[in-house]
């Protein structure tokens, strides 16, 4: 058996199987609760920002707007244009939606990981998890399933048949492939702190605030992180996927009804997700700040994991309601020619740190980061002068075939 | 019959049904590749072989490889493929000259190629039967390529680099 979760050691029997599959439907139904109240959230924050009072109709403070959105986009009429091409158009809003879905299966939702315990709590006599499963491979499986997300925005602006939608997704596409690779940089720079690839063991990992990732692996790739997965989340300032003013809506144009509502809502369930990623990564999911009193120590966990849950979630909102949007040269500048070397350089410093300073002494420390700082400093000198040498070669040959200083 | 004799034998049956179900997949996925009449459909296709690729490796406890075959074959590889298809040709509907003017050539090469991997398998492992051993952990992965293989690791990645350096000689017209 794979090593998923504690409760599956040992003979397979009839109440393990419920929790598993309760834990199935409780994922479900988090995840489709969470999306509903983040568009409602989203509106809210930003009507109050915008000096307006937002949706207030529907329920207490306008809370079930969303719900009256979505029983409206079933009983519209769903059109599918007559240039599209039927199968694909009809597969791509679920390529979006059930990847967005899986990820929650491995993030650490609770659990007592204060003082060193390893999270498991004990449900019915059976020990397990608060996590759907827990592979060892967990966090490449964020990767995984982020990556398939991508195929839903690809593919639903091909198959639609115009072409504002095609812009859109190629659009996205290219955003998207550019900054996973700094994504999986800042990633990697976390992977080396914590040493494992489940989620909940690098949530074991953090086991006080100099330990959570953020300061451990020295704020740098958390920050690079966040603007990452911003342009991941093709939100503001990074939403030219679906610049209003230039591609009339992006790569959903032509989608109406139910399968957009599937677009809309996967993408702002990617956002409560990619929050709770990032939580896990930096900032130590369930872990404690403090020990809250009378609250047992698995619900604490709970309540820790919601609250920088609602920091991110609140983040993002504001991003949106205060930043403009990038041109699209300045989007593809920002992420090759800026984060990813940087992440990759930190990265390096920090490989190097732990290879010749492994117990944190101060003066050999230093001593690396000097070093470091040195070899940067050359390596970019001489990428520098190659550059300069095959503009001046282009130059002086002036003719299309002559490539010989390219030194990329 | 044939079911009853590999349970006696020690086999896992369910996982040999499995095999099978996702091989059928895999095997009409790959005929579909080269007979649809689109290049978005084919590249499709592709991504269906590759996942059947990722699923068998989950049969075999190797979800490490499975995981890495999801993020750089379907989450990378066929996600450029797409974009490349995109970028020049996005025709929706059926298309005329795919197919070019060798291709029966082809199919000696593929059944060549078939023949000397199923040989190669067969001539290694035989009828032995795997020892049930679960998950690879993959720090045992990562020990082993970044100690015994770990020339033939840096010389994979050098051929990588100038793959990409050539790429980029070759696209580069200014």
């Amino acid at each position: 058996m794979l090593a998923l979760d504690p409760i599956l050691e040992g003979p397979l029997l009839w109440t393990p199987l419920f929790i598993i599959i309760g834990k199935v439907l409780f994922i479900f139904v988090v995840g489709l609760v969470a999306t509903m109240f983040m568009v409602w959230y989203e509106r809210k924050v930003v009507s109050g920002m915008q000096n307006r009072i937002g949706p207030n109709k529907a329920g207490p403070f306008g809370m079930l707007q969303t719900l009256a959105d979505g029983i409206k986009s079933f009983f519209k009429e769903d059109l599918l244009p007559t240039r599209a091409d039927r199968i694909v158009f009809r597969l791509a809003p679920f390529l979006a939606f059930v990847p967005a879905f899986l990820l929650w299966a491995v993030i650490p939702l609770g659990g007592d990981f204060s003082n060193g315990n390893d999270g498991t709590v004990t449900w019915f006599g059976h020990v397990t998890r608060v996590q759907l499963a827990d592979p060892p491979v967990g966090i490449l499986w964020v990767l995984a399933m982020s990556s398939i997300g991508v195929y839903g925005i690809m593919l639903a602006g091909w198959s639609s048949g115009s072409k504002y939608p095609l812009l859109g997704s190629v659009r996205a596409s290219a955003q998207m492939i550019s900054y996973e690779a700094a994504l999986g940089l800042s990633l990697a720079a976390v992977l080396l702190s914590s040493g494992t690839l489940s989620t909940a063991g690098i949530v074991a990992g953090q086991n006080s605030l100099v330990d959570w990732n953020v300061i451990s692996t020295g704020i740098v790739p958390f920050v690079i992180f966040l603007i990452a997965v911003t342009a991941e989340l093709n939100r503001p300032p990074f939403d030219l996927v679906e610049a209003e003013q230039e591609l009339v809506g992006g790569f959903n144009t032509e989608y109406s009804g139910i399968r957009f509502a599937l677009f809309f809502l996967s993408e702002f369930m990617n956002v409560v997700t990619m929050s709770a990623i990032m939580v896990t990564l930096f900032l130590g999911g369930p872990q404690p700040l403090f020990d809250i009193p009378v609250i047992p120590g698995a619900l604490e966990g709970t309540i820790w994991f919601l609250v920088k849950l609602f920091a991110f979630l609140y983040l993002f909102v504001w991003l949106r309601a205060t930043l403009p949007r990038l041109r699209y040269d300045q989007l593809m500048d920002l992420g090759w020619k800026v984060l990813i070397p940087i992440s990759l350089g930190w990265f390096l410093l920090l490989a190097a740190l732990r290879e010749f300073s492994p117990d944190g002494d101060a003066a050999e420390s230093l001593r690396v980061v000097v070093i470091s700082f040195v070899v940067a400093v050359i390596a970019t000198g001489l990428f520098a002068a190659a550059l300069k040498v095959s503009a001046r070669n282009r130059a002086a040959a002036n003719q299309p075939a002559d490539n010989t200083g390219v030194t990329v | 019959m044939n079911a009853l004799i590999l349970a006696t034998d020690n086999v896992n049956v369910a996982q040999n049904v499995a095999f099978g179900i996702i091989a059928a997949v895999m095997i009409f996925a790959a005929l579909s590749v080269v007979t649809t009449k689109n290049v978005v459909h084919a590249a499709l296709w592709l991504v269906m072989v590759l996942a059947g690729v990722a699923a068998q490796y989950v049969l075999a406890a190797a979800e490490f490889v499975a995981v890495s075959q999801v993020l750089v074959y379907i989450g990378a590889v066929m996600v450029l493929f797409l974009f490349g298809i995109m970028l020049t040709r996005a025709q929706i509907g059926k298309e005329t000259g795919l197919n070019n003017k060798g291709w029966a050539l082809g199919i000696p090469v593929a059944l060549v190629l078939f023949g000397l991997l199923a040989w190669v398998i067969v001539d290694a492992f035989g009828d032995d039967v795997l020892p049930d051993r679960g998950p690879a952990p993959t720090v045992m992965l990562s020990d082993q390529f970044l100690s015994i293989y770990l020339l033939p690791f840096i010389a994979i990645s050098f051929v990588l680099l100038a793959a990409a350096i050539g790429a980029i000689v070759l696209a580069r017209k200014d």
